[in-house]
C-alpha cells in the first residue's frame, strides 16, 4: 500500500535506506520507529558529516590562526547561515546556538526576563505547553516575582484563542506558546496570536521544537520575537539547537553565561562583551553537532518540507481512521489542525503495558506524560500512549501498530 | 508475540490485574503510604494494619497503575498478611534482589508465588513498576515517608 504522496514521487524507499538504524529487527520483528516526537533518527548524511568533520576539519573555533581552526570556524559559521536560511531570519547573528529548545527558553527567561520584566508582570502561556515552556517561567517568577498566566484548551485539545486574547492584559510582558503540541499534536494559530500580542506591544516566543520537522517555518513572516528548536527532533544530532531572536531584543539583552568567546576585552575590573551572536555563546560550542545540524537541514530541504508534511498528513489520517475502529481506544487530542501525533488510551490497559507489549512486536512508541503533566491532568489520565510519525514512516508501520494494539487487547481480555 | 510476552506477563499477572485482591480502602489502618511514580503515572495507596505483636494483620491497596504494578501490589497483599514485619522485610529484600537482577545466584523459586514477577529482570524500565508496592510497604513498616517513588 502506498500513499498518494508516494505515487506523486515521494521517495519513501530511498529515504528509508538513508537511515541505517531503521534496517534492524527488534525482538524478531522489523523495527517500526514511531517515537519521532521524542527524538528522530539520523540519516547517513548527518552521521557521515560528523565523522568527516572529526576526520578532516576539526579544531576549536574563533581562536586559532592555523588552517584547521579556520576550516572549523568557516564550517561552524556556515551552519549558522544555513539555519538562518532555514528559518528565514533576517540576519545570521540572530541565530544563537544552544543545547536545544529547552536551553533556548531558559536563556530568554533568564536574560530577557531578568532584564525586561519586574514583579507583577505577567507571562502568558497555554495549557498545552511542554514542561520546558512552563518551568523556566516559574523559576523566573520565584526569582523576580513575575506571574504565570495560562490560556485554557478545550476537550479536543485546541487552544481557546478568545480566552488567550482575553488574558492579554496591561501587565502581560511576554507570550510563550508552542507551535505544535508534543502531547496532543495540536497546531496552534501562532500567526494570529503574534498579531494580537503585537497589537498590544507584547513580544512572543514560539516553541518550535515539534513544528520544524513537519512544517516550513518563516520567522520573518511570522514576526515572532523569539523562536526555539531542537536539532535532535529535526533528524540532526542531540545536544544542539537554535534560539532565534530579533536583533533588537538580543542586542538589549545581557549575556546568559560568562566565559570565553563571549567577550571583547577582560580585565579584573571590567569585561566588555562581544557582539551578536557570540555574546550568547560562552565557551567552546558544540562545534561538530552544529555543523551536522546544517547537514540535517540540507537533507530535509532536499526532500522538501511540503512533501514531508503531505506524507505525514496521510499517515496521520490513516492512523486516525484505523485507531477509531479499535474498541476501547480513546484519542487524546482531536484538534482540527494536527501534526503527525496520535496520543491515545485503551480501556483498562495502562500505557506502559501498551509500550512494552508493542516493543515486543518491534514497534517503538512513547508511553507516559510526555513532559506535559498539566495536559494529562486536564484529560484526567495518568499517561497516554503516543505514536508519532516522521518522514520515513510507512502505512505498513501504521498497520503494524494497529494490528499490534489488537493483539494486546486480545491478551488483556 | 504470544510466546515472548509470557516472560513478563504470565497469566497470573493478568489475573491479578483484572481482579486485584485486597483492593479496598481500610478504615482502621494504622499506616497509610502513597506510592507514586510520576513518569509512569503508577499510583497506589497502601493501607496496613499492624497488630501489637508486630504482625501484619491486614493490608490492602487502592490506586491505578500498569498491569505489573497492580499485580505486584495484589500479590504482595495476599502474601504478607499474617507475616511479622521481619518476615515481610526479608521477602522484600529477596524480591528486590531478584527483580533488579543484583544477584543471579538467587533462585526465583524462593519467592514462591511472587516468582511470576521475576521476568521483570529482563525489562529494566519496568522494574520500578514491580517494586513500587514493596517500597511503599517498607515505608509503612518502618513508619518512614508518607510518599514513596521508585523512579
Amino acid at each position: 500500500m502506498t500513499t498518494a504522496t508516494e505515487r506523486a514521487g515521494y521517495p519513501l524507499e530511498r529515504i528509508r535506506n538513508d537511515f541505517p538504524i531503521l534496517q534492524q529487527s527488534i525482538h524478531g520483528h522489523p523495527l517500526a520507529y514511531l517515537d519521532n516526537a521524542a527524538s528522530t533518527q539520523k540519516p547517513r548524511a548527518v552521521i557521515d558529516c560528523i565523522r568527516r568533520v572529526y576526520e578532516t576539519d576539526y579544531s576549536n573555533v574563533h581562536r586559532g590562526v592555523h588552517s584547521l581552526s579556520q576550516r572549523a570556524t568557516d564550517r561552524y559559521e556556515a551552519a549558522r547561515c544555513r539555519l538562518q536560511a532555514f528559518l528565514k531570519a533576517r540576519h545570521s547573528h540572530e541565530i544563537i546556538f544552544v543545547r536545544g529548545a529547552t536551553e533556548g527558553i531558559n536563556l530568554v527567561a533568564q536574560s530577557f526576563g531578568r532584564s525586561h520584566l519586574k514583579a507583577g508582570d505577567e507571562i502568558l502561556i497555554t495549557a498545552m505547553e511542554h514542561h520546558a515552556n512552563i518551568v523556566p517561567w516559574q523559576m523566573l517568577s520565584e526569582q523576580i516575582g513575575t506571574r504565570l498566566v495560562v490560556a485554557p484548551i478545550d476537550r479536543q485539545g485546541e487552544l481557546q484563542l478568545d480566552a488567550l486574547i482575553d488574558r492579554l492584559s496591561a501587565k502581560t510582558r511576554l507570550v510563550a506558546v508552542t507551535q505544535v503540541s508534543n502531547a496532543l499534536g495540536t497546531i496552534n494559530p501562532v500567526r494570529e496570536i503574534i498579531e494580537q500580542a503585537h497589537a498590544r506591544g507584547i513580544p512572543v516566543l514560539v516553541d518550535g521544537a515539534q513544528a520544524v520537522p513537519h512544517l516550513a517555518v518563516d520567522v520573518t513572516a511570522l514576526d515572532c520575537d523569539f523562536y526555539v528548536l531542537s536539532g535532535h527532533k529535526l533528524y540532526g544530532p542531540s545536544g544542539i539547537g537554535v534560539l532565534y531572536g530579533k536583533e533588537q531584543w538580543l542586542k538589549a539583552m545581557p549575556p546568559y553565561q560568562g566565559g570565553g568567546d563571549m567577550i571583547r576585552r577582560v580585565t579584573f575590573e571590567k569585561t566588555e562583551y562581544n557582539g551578536l551572536p557570540y555574546k550568547f555563546e560562552a565557551g567552546t560550542p558544540n562545534i561538530v553537532d552544529t555543523i551536522a545540524l546544517g547537514a540535517a537541514v540540507d537533507y530535509l530541504e532536499a526532500i522538501g518540507l511540503d512533501a514531508i508534511a503531505a506524507h505525514e498528513a496521510e499517515l496521520l489520517a490513516y492512523a486516525t481512521r484505523r485507531a477509531l475502529e479499535i474498541p476501547g481506544l480513546t484519542l487524546i487530542g482531536t484538534a482540527r489542525h494536527k501534526g503527525a501525533i496520535l496520543s491515545f488510551t485503551l480501556d483498562r490497559i495502562h500505557p506502559h503495558d501498551i509500550g512494552t507489549l508493542l516493543d515486543m512486536q518491534g514497534i517503538a512508541i512513547r508511553a507516559g506524560h510526555h513532559c506535559a503533566m498539566p495536559v494529562m491532568d486536564f484529560f484526567g489520565v495518568p499517561a497516554t500512549a503516543r505514536a508519532s510519525f516522521g518522514l520515513y514512516n510507512t502505512l505498513a508501520e501504521v498497520d503494524a501498530l494497529m494490528d499490534g494494539l489488537g493483539e494486546i487487547i486480545k491478551v488483556f481480555r | 508475540m504470544l510466546d515472548s510476552i509470557r516472560d513478563l506477563y504470565q497469566e497470573v499477572v493478568f489475573d491479578h490485574n483484572r481482579n486485584p485482591r485486597n483492593f479496598r480502602v481500610m478504615a482502621d489502618a494504622n499506616r497509610t503510604v502513597e506510592g507514586y511514580n510520576p513518569l509512569c503515572g503508577d499510583r497506589i495507596t497502601l493501607y496496613v494494619k499492624i497488630g501489637e505483636t508486630g504482625i501484619i494483620e491486614d493490608v490492602s491497596f487502592q490506586g491505578a497503575g500498569c498491569a505489573i504494578s497492580t499485580a505486584s501490589a495484589s500479590l504482595m497483599t495476599e502474601i504478607v498478611r499474617g507475616q511479622t514485619e521481619q518476615e515481610a522485610e526479608h521477602l522484600f529484600n529477596l524480591f528486590h534482589r531478584i527483580t533488579t537482577g543484583q544477584d543471579d545466584s538467587l533462585d526465583p523459586a524462593t519467592l514462591g508465588k511472587l516468582a511470576v514477577l521475576a521476568g521483570v529482570r529482563a525489562y529494566p524500565a519496568r522494574v520500578k513498576c514491580a517494586t513500587l508496592p514493596w517500597h511503599s510497604l517498607q515505608s509503612a513498616l518502618k513508619n518512614q515517608a508518607d510518599t514513596v517513588s521508585t523512579e
